[in-house]
């Protein structure tokens, strides 16, 4: 039942992002900044999706302490980690586009540098839990370290801001932006694939976690005999 | 006053341990002036670069020695299981993250404040100018520093590579707090008032240390016992 | 059922979803001793840090006087001492026994530690510190560390093991004395000639799960192995 799900979401994920690839790749050239613009089209449904999922592993970070239910504490981790590979496709992503449009990889400006404080204290996740053998240890303390995470996200976003600001405003949405409906609309749709391809991949991972900890449980019988 | 008198007895007893053997404080102190030095070759220390980078340069020197007295925090519980004994008493997890906090604080702003008149001498700053307004960056900064590190201290206590996983940990965390401070600390030890924009960094700083105080007094139970 | 000092109902505990203990159902009325046998690894060490409130159940209860063994009160009648002796090297056997009389809040903490120091034979040493002591007296330590705030409930992980003559005459008496004033005692122990002379019932723990609960018998202080021969495994 469960690969189904995910089969048929990866399919509607292909469905949404091949034609749309077809179009993104139609529409006319930037004014100012030419080809490259394009990478908008993954670089913000990338920084969006990562930052939903880090509010999801919040949730499944305390619901995991309230509950001591392991579930939670599977999709905490499988969520941070594909999370995490979605922010660096978005880190990636800005640098090319920082490379083309201002000369240079990377930029110290206020959002690259949140974005990659954001990256080091999530990996921090990983690291905390890849050192802790006790499943049940490791998950509280991971979960107190998502706590922790999650709650200096917007302090970090802050503070960056105030120290420095270069990045360009955002386009969508603010009353300034001159994006025309049609480039809408296909943003939209890879918004939407994107975030499909993102909760497929944490199913999957999910299912890693549960195999990992059934053999975990197997493991531990047979050294009890 | 049970719970602070708890606190004291804590905060007391975790002094008196390093006093005894002034094993963090002297390799805190000892790695604060290494860094200092090596820091000096880094850039010439002029009197504009200093200037300029001063901030930086200071939190990163006390960052560096806090972590080593963190780190010794909870790993001094583990001989002889001793955690166990202050976890069977009738205190507080609350109580005990802020006795070992405040004697964590203590010992790190000592050795900044030993730290401070080296840096003086060495980079030849006259850091005295704005003498308390600094005092209270390093109260803030410092105490920001403890309570994330005393939280982050019982959680990596029982890791094999715990000495590198507590910085590995908290210096993301960290990094607002380092900024405000680092920003602070510039200005002041240029002798410089702190005004207009600027003073947003000291409601950084106290808005820093309430959020992860509160969250540090309501998680430690849970750190502790699981 | 509330009048039981020490009441284990239907406990669980998972280490991930591998079950360490095993709906431990068992209690204890005031005033008895409870030996609790078992291999290496079979639960005994997980189940007594339940009970003392170190961690806490997967499922299930403990209570220790119809309480939580978290809530303060309760904390101040348990008495532990687990594998390691839980005194500080750096400190000395003054300063140790006076910390914890103040953690516990006892009303007149210098002389509870005194005290202790006097019954467990430190009063000699009490300024030393506890780093320069002999493995003896810091184990003799270890147990004024665990009486001194006069608890009712008395949890002791393998209290035998490993310790000298003069510090396992002055456990079994301060054991005794306890005994007699009214107090409950659960003790692990691989040390059965001494658990069975103070014991007055027992669990045996097989891989998480109760093999055997009954009171001591004569056969069982004469062949300390009978319950093991009986009940355990081949």
């Amino acid at each position: 039942m469960r690969q189904k799900v995910i089969l048929a979401m990866l399919a509607l994920a292909a469905v949404l992002l091949l034609p749309n690839l077809y179009v993104i790749s139609m529409l006319p050239d930037e004014m100012r900044q030419g080809q490259i613009f394009r990478i908008i089209f993954f670089h913000v449904p990338a920084a969006a999706s990562a930052m939903i999922g880090s509010a999801v592993a919040l949730v499944a970070s305390v619901l995991f302490l309230l509950t001591k239910n392991f579930r939670y504490d599977a999709l905490a981790v499988a969520v941070t980690e594909v999370g995490l590979a979605f922010l660096a496709v978005n880190l990636v992503t800005g640098s090319i586009w920082a490379r083309v449009i201002w000369g240079v990889w990377w930029a110290w400006d206020a959002r690259l540098t949140s974005a990659l404080i954001c990256w080091v204290l999530y990996a921090g996740y990983l690291i905390l839990r890849q050192a802790l053998e006790e499943p049940t240890q490791r998950a509280t303390f991971a979960a107190v370290y998502s706590i922790f995470a999650f709650t200096d996200v917007p302090i970090v976003y802050f503070s960056i801001r105030w120290w420095r600001t270069l990045h360009p405003q955002p386009v969508f949405f603010s009353k300034t932006g001159s994006f025309p409906p049609d480039w809408g609309r296909a943003f939209m749709i890879n918004m939407l694939a994107v975030f499909l391809l993102y909760a497929a991949l944490t199913m999957i991972r999910l299912r890693q976690e549960e195999t990992q900890r059934e053999i975990d449980y197997l493991r531990r019988t047979v050294h009890a005999i | 006053m049970r719970f602070l008198r708890q606190v004291m007895v804590v905060t007391a007893k975790d002094l008196r341990a390093e006093m005894r053997t002034k094993e963090a404080i002297n390799a805190s102190f000892a790695f604060a002036l290494v860094v200092l030095l090596l820091l000096s070759f880094a850039f010439d220390p002029t009197e504009e670069t200093t200037r300029d980078i001063s901030g930086g340069l200071l939190w990163i020197v006390f960052t560096f020695a806090g972590t080593l007295v963190l780190n010794r925090s909870f790993a001094r519980e583990l001989p002889n299981d001793c955690l166990d004994a202050l976890i069977a008493a009738p205190v507080p997890g609350a109580a005990l993250f802020l006795g070992k906090g405040l004697a964590n604080f203590v010992l790190i702003l000592a050795v900044e404040l030993v730290a401070l008149p080296v840096f003086g001498i060495f980079y030849n700053v006259r850091w005295t100018r704005q003498f308390w307004p600094l005092m209270l960056v390093l109260v803030l900064g410092t105490w920001g520093l403890t309570s994330i590190g005393t939280v982050f201290s019982a959680l990596t206590v029982n890791i094999r590579l715990r000495e590198v996983m507590l910085p590995l940990l908290v210096y993301p965390v960290l990094i607002p707090m380092l900024l405000g401070a680092m920003r602070l600390s510039a200005l002041l030890v240029a002798g410089q008032e702190v005004t207009g924009d600027e003073t947003v960094w000291f409601k950084l700083l106290f808005g820093f240390d309430i959020i992860f105080t509160s969250l540090s007094l309501v998680l430690m139970d849970t750190v502790l016992l699981g | 059922m509330s009048d039981a000092a020490v009441d284990c109902a239907g406990v669980w505990k998972f280490y991930g979803d591998y079950p360490a203990l095993r709906n431990i159902t068992f209690q204890v009325p005031p005033g008895r001793c409870l030996a609790l046998i078992g291999r290496n690894g079979a639960g005994k060490t997980t189940l007594l840090r339940i009970l003392a409130g170190f961690s806490k159940p997967g499922k299930g209860q403990a209570r220790i006087f119809g309480h939580e063994p978290r809530d303060t009160e309760t904390r101040r009648r348990i008495g532990f001492i687990g594998h390691g002796i839980a005194v500080y090297d750096e400190l000395s056997a003054l300063e140790n026994l006076r910390l914890f009389a103040r953690l516990y809040r006892l009303p007149e903490p210098e002389r509870a530690a005194r005290e202790w120091l006097e019954r467990t034979g430190l009063e000699r040493v009490r300024d030393g510190l506890v780093r320069e002591f002999s493995r003896g007296m810091r184990q003799r330590l270890a147990v004024a560390r665990a009486f001194l705030h006069g608890p009712s409930v008395l949890l002791l992980d393998e209290p035998f093991t490993a310790l000298d003559d003069r510090a396992v005459a002055v456990l079994q008496r301060v054991l005794r004395d306890a005994l007699a004033a009214g107090c409950t005692v659960i003790m692990s122990t691989h040390q059965l000639r001494e658990a069975m002379e103070l014991a007055t019932d027992v669990v045996l723990i097989n891989r998480g799960r109760i093999a055997f609960h009954g009171e001591r018998t004569e056969e069982m202080v004469s062949d300390p192995g009978w319950v093991y021969s009986r009940y355990g495994e081949s």
